[in-house]
Parts: C-alpha cells; structure tokens; sequence
C-alpha cells in the first residue's frame, strides 16, 4: 500500500523531511502509518492530522494512494 | 456566493471588500443588506515580550483553501447572512503588513457581527496556516494562538 506522508512547520524540522513515500504493506489507520515514519518518536498529544487534506483522528482508516499529513496545532489568522 | 482567496504577496483588505462587494451587488441585486462587518488582522513587530522583525507564513497548499471553504459554508448555514469573504496572506510577511480579512453581509447587524467573529474564531483552530517568526536572534514557530 503507497501512501504520501507530510509533516509540515515544527514537525518538519523534526523529523528532518516534509514528505515521505510509503510502502507500507499491514497499515489499517493513520496510527500505523504515524508509528511506521515517526522513528519511535510518540505522538504528540496535541498533534493534527489529516487524510486526503480533511481533519481525522488516529484510528482513521488509510487506503493506498492516500495523502496522510501530520502538523502541529494551527497558528493563522 | 462565498469567496476564499489566499495572497502570496501584500494585499490591500479595504480595496479587496470593496470589489468582493460590488461582486455581492451584482449576484443579489442592491438593497439586499443592511449590515457589513469586517475583521482585518495585521502583523505586529512585537510578540511574547520580543521584537518580531518578519514572519513566514507556511500553509498547507490544498487543505487550507478547503479548510476555509468550509469553514464559509458553515457560516452561511449558521447565521441568516448573504455573503461572507476570507483573504488570508501566505509566504513572507512584515510588519504592518495585513495578514487576514474575514467580512460578512446580513440584513441586521446582529448575524454580521455573530458570523464574522466564528469565521476568524474558526480560522484559527482549523485552517492549516503556520507562522514562523523572525527575530534579532533567531527564528521561531509560533507554538499557539494568544486568546482572542
């Protein structure tokens, strides 16, 4: 399963990549991908995500071709 | 019809409304409100006790434009109102420099006022926008909104 992952403002600069090509063959939710690209790292509590650019939350499904991103809370306006 | 428009460089908010405004009387035909109200956000050169020389703006090309389509359509359900218009700037951004312009039209001021206020209230916590700020030793990301 191909999945696109991003990781925008902070995050970037933490995990040190703003996108990710996937191959990831037993993922079921953004949970899994998160484990699979986040080096150990534990999700942050206050974390966003995102499937196909609309807001979901860890136990989301993933299909293959999805955009998974992954951002830090909001600071516009 | 509601109208999202994000600018890569300055933008003048006031000479924007104007136009979006004209654009309402042509779809609606005049007479057709009796309240306008607008948000405008600009940068300030000060934050959490520092001097802020400059600002990045990052978004999330795509989403965001979505977050705040929706964030319109939501307006236009809740609240007897028009119209409504968001303008949001990305990219680099300086000080003075307008960053957000929320407005919307009803026929009393009360539905105005309500709608402009969650249309910025809901900006801040859902629209993919994050700011990065320049300062005399270093650059920051701003890690939350101040209360409104």
């Amino acid at each position: 399963m191909s999945i696109k992952v991003l990781f925008f403002a902070s995050l970037r600069d933490e995990m040190g990549r703003g996108e990710d090509d996937v191959d990831l063959a037993n993922a079921k939710s953004v949970a899994d991908v998160w484990k699979a690209v986040a080096d150990g790292k534990e999700m942050p509590s206050n974390l966003l995500m995102a499937v196909n650019q609309d807001y979901v939350n860890a136990e989301a499904p993933v299909q293959d071709n999805d955009e998974v991103a992954f951002f830090p809370p909001v600071t516009g306006g | 019809m509601p109208k999202v428009v994000l600018f890569d460089g300055a933008f003048e908010p006031y000479a924007e409304l104007t136009v979006f405004e004209s654009e309402l009387m042509q779809q609606h035909g005049t007479g057709q409100y009796g309240a306008t109200t607008s948000f405008v956000g600009t940068m300030r050169d000060f934050n959490e006790g520092d001097d802020v020389s400059a600002m990045f703006l990052e978004h999330y090309a795509g989403m965001t434009e979505k977050a705040l389509e929706k964030i319109c359509d939501q307006a236009m359900a809740d609240y007897p109102i028009l119209d409504c218009l968001i303008l949001h700037r990305v990219g680099e951004i300086k000080p003075n420099d307008s960053i957000v312009l929320v407005a919307a039209w009803s026929a009393h001021r009360g539905a105005a006022f309500d709608a402009s206020r969650m249309l910025i209230e809901k900006l801040k916590t859902d629209a993919p926008f994050w700011k990065k700020e320049t300062l005399n030793d270093g650059a920051r990301w701003v890690e939350k909104n101040t209360d409104g």
